[in-house]
């Protein structure tokens, strides 16, 4: 509106109240259309499907409304089950991920810009290869009779292969892997825009380092932490390729169920319900993380 | 590969004469590794030649994505692989198109190799796989011949893979190795103590199974690596893997023969055309060229008259007479019926 204004009388036109409040409803018109084509792509590929993931979850054999869908995941334990281990691999991902990554993002953060970009390529180069490529390139290095067992057992390390693969900590592995570029990335971001004096501050105040780390560096790079980690989490939860390669058929999450729902059976009701248990879950876990570490600020960017 | 194909029948089309010649190209779609090849080179590239109808072809065969493509009617597929199986739960949902069995000759075929959904292409075997290294070569003295041996870790000490996410071919072997003879496993497997009691004997082997197998290359890998000792698997993959230098070794005994077949998406955009190619895909001459390519055998007949494949190649076919009778024929009434019960209890056991 001030723009506005300032605008018009920079022009020496002379303005009717009439002929501003068009000027500013055009103006509001069009700020709006400038989130028109995202507004689009939402409703196109994600309201859509989504109510219509929800509607054929309520369909029933008959073509009428039902409940049989979710009815069937209260018959048999393995749903439940099934719904643990996603959590489960999610969570110890996510943990893997920040032992892993906070010190490397630390360490980048505290070089010359320059220098960090360099070893930002480190975590960048695997980032740009084909996932798929990676994981079995992991099932290479982690199998029976892979890289990492024979030069172990050649050097003495142990006698017998180790099983590394095809359970819970080769999943554990790639999927800490793959998802590491995710939470440093934001991390390290936030981590540069740590005023370094700040630091200094708290040494001219009394503080040793580790308590000028812990009182003040680390809290100002929990936004970064909790924003990277919940994209990291949230990624794993609808993880396929990782732990159908890796986990050997024992790890077997939503996605992988799906999977074998459809491909066996082609019921869309079944896999939908699966689907919208996931979303209903998954939602409700970040409500209550959001409640619990107060992370709104990191989320949605107040305050 | 597409290319060429599309290329070789351009060609072809040019010289053909008749109506075959300016239809559309049809969509054939099969699945990847080793197994498109050989029908690459067994059946589509020289069908497409002689024929005149030029084919695109496409893998990643699925019949739950063919049954998407019926229901949002969009369907760009003409022809599909499939397992029997996988055909006649489709067809049981409606999404596929019935054979004309006036276009396409199955006079010749074997009984049971083919339904009003889909066409047999080869025969194959569910059988049991081991490295040659640790328990011997087929046949010899102290190696496993049957399904009780499979599920025997004391006298065959080692590790196992067995299917994952799937349920196909899954119960029958653990029924034989508790017990059940191979002509009246269908019969206790309708019952749900029945599936129960197979269900007990896999959990049984369960710690000493290192891996579950999720698809035909990866039966082929674990082996090549030595990842496991012992596992199931279609035989064909491993005789590619045995060419490929892994100690593998299989045997027919108490394996489950089964076949893949073609069937058509209810709607498919050039249904006539594709008909005549099925047609002329399932003539014996160019089945014969199949175990050429993988040691998968004919579903008609005649082929083995025709093929100029050697007597040894001939003799490893899972649909040769001599072997035919050390099998169970899959049945597939049981599986329309029992299916869905029997997965759900099958992933049950998984994910413990």
């Amino acid at each position: 509106m001030a723009r506005a204004d300032a605008d018009g009388s920079r022009s020496g036109k002379h303005l009717h109240g009439a002929a501003l409040k068009r000027q500013h409803a055009r103006e509001q018109w069009s700020v709006l259309s400038l989130v028109v084509p995202a507004l689009i792509v939402i409703v196109l590929i994600i309201l859509i499907p989504l109510s219509w993931l929800f509607y054929l979850s309520f369909l029933g054999d008959n073509g009428g409304f039902s409940l049989e869908n979710y009815h069937k995941m209260t018959q048999y334990k393995s749903y439940y089950r099934i719904f643990v281990t996603t959590f489960q691999v999610s969570i110890l991902t996510t943990l893997a991920c920040i032992a892993l990554g906070y010190p490397l993002a630390f360490f980048l953060a505290q070089l010359p810009p320059r220098w960090a970009g360099v070893f930002m390529l480190a975590v960048l180069l695997p980032f740009w290869t084909s996932l798929l490529v990676r994981t079995y390139a992991w099932l290479v290095l982690l199998q029976k009779r892979g890289i990492l067992n024979e030069f172990a057992m050649q050097v003495g390390l142990w006698e017998t292969p180790i099983k590394l693969v095809h359970n819970m900590t080769g999943t554990l592995i790639g999927m800490a892997h793959i998802m590491l570029p995710f939470l440093i990335l934001p991390l390290y971001n936030a981590m540069r825009k740590i005023d370094k004096d700040m630091m200094h501050a708290a040494a001219n105040l009394g503080a040793n380092p580790i308590n000028a780390f812990w009182r003040v560096y680390f809290p100002l790079s929990l936004p970064g932490m909790v924003a990277g980690s919940l994209i990291v989490f949230v990624l794993c939860l609808g993880f396929y390729v990782t732990p159908a390669v890796l986990g050997g058929g024992r790890v077997i999450m939503v996605s992988n169920q799906i999977t074998a729902i459809l491909e066996n059976q082609f019921d869309w009701g079944a896999a939908s319900a699966l689907g919208v248990v996931l979303l209903v879950a998954t939602t409700f876990t970040l409500y209550l993380a959001a409640r619990v570490f107060k992370f709104d600020a990191a989320l949605f960017g107040r305050d | 590969m597409e290319i060429r194909t599309k290329l070789a029948a351009v060609v072809a089309a040019s010289f053909a004469i008749g109506t075959a010649a300016t239809a559309e190209p049809i969509t054939v779609v099969s699945w990847g590794g080793s197994y498109g090849q050989a029908q690459d080179n067994a059946l589509f590239n020289d069908a497409s030649k002689n024929s005149g109808i030029e084919i695109i072809r496409e893998s990643g065969a699925s019949m739950s994505k063919a049954c998407l493509q019926v229901e949002s009617g969009a369907v760009t597929w003409d022809l599909v692989v499939t397992g029997s199986g996988g055909a006649a739960a489709a067809a049981a949902k409606g999404c596929l198109e019935k054979i004309d069995y006036s276009v396409v000759d199955v006079s010749d075929f074997y009984p049971n190799t083919y339904t009003d959904y889909c066409v047999g292409s080869d025969v194959f075997a569910t059988v049991m796989a081991w490295n040659t290294d640790k328990y011997g070569a087929p046949g010899s003295d102290g190696a496993p011949n049957s399904w009780a041996d499979f599920f025997n870790v004391e006298k065959f000490p080692g590790t196992r893979a067995y299917r994952a996410n799937n349920v196909d071919g899954a119960l029958e072997p653990a029924l034989m190795a508790d017990g059940v003879a191979p002509e009246d496993v269908y019969k206790v497997l309708a019952t749900r103590e029945g599936k129960e009691r197979a269900i007990n004997k896999i959990r049984e082997l369960k710690p000493h199974i290192a891996v579950f197998w999720e698809s035909g290359a990866m039966q082929a890998q674990l082996m090549k690596d030595g990842e496991v000792d012992m596992t199931t698997g279609w035989n064909g993959r491993f005789d590619n893997a045995k060419k490929d230098g892994a100690t593998v070794g299989y045997t027919f005994n108490q394996a489950l023969l089964d076949y893949d077949c073609f069937a058509m998406p209810k709607g498919a955009p050039n249904k006539d055309t594709a008909m005549a190619f099925l047609a002329e895909v399932s003539k014996a001459e160019y089945q014969a060229n199949l175990p050429f390519h993988i040691t998968y055998g004919p579903t008609n007949k005649k082929a083995y008259e025709v093929t100029t494949a050697p007597a040894e190649l001939i003799r490893a076919l899972p649909s040769h007479p001599d072997n035919v009778p050390f099998m169970v024929p899959v049945s597939l009434d049981w599986y329309a019926e029992h299916r869905a019960e029997a997965l759900e209890l099958y992933i049950e056991m998984l994910s413990e």
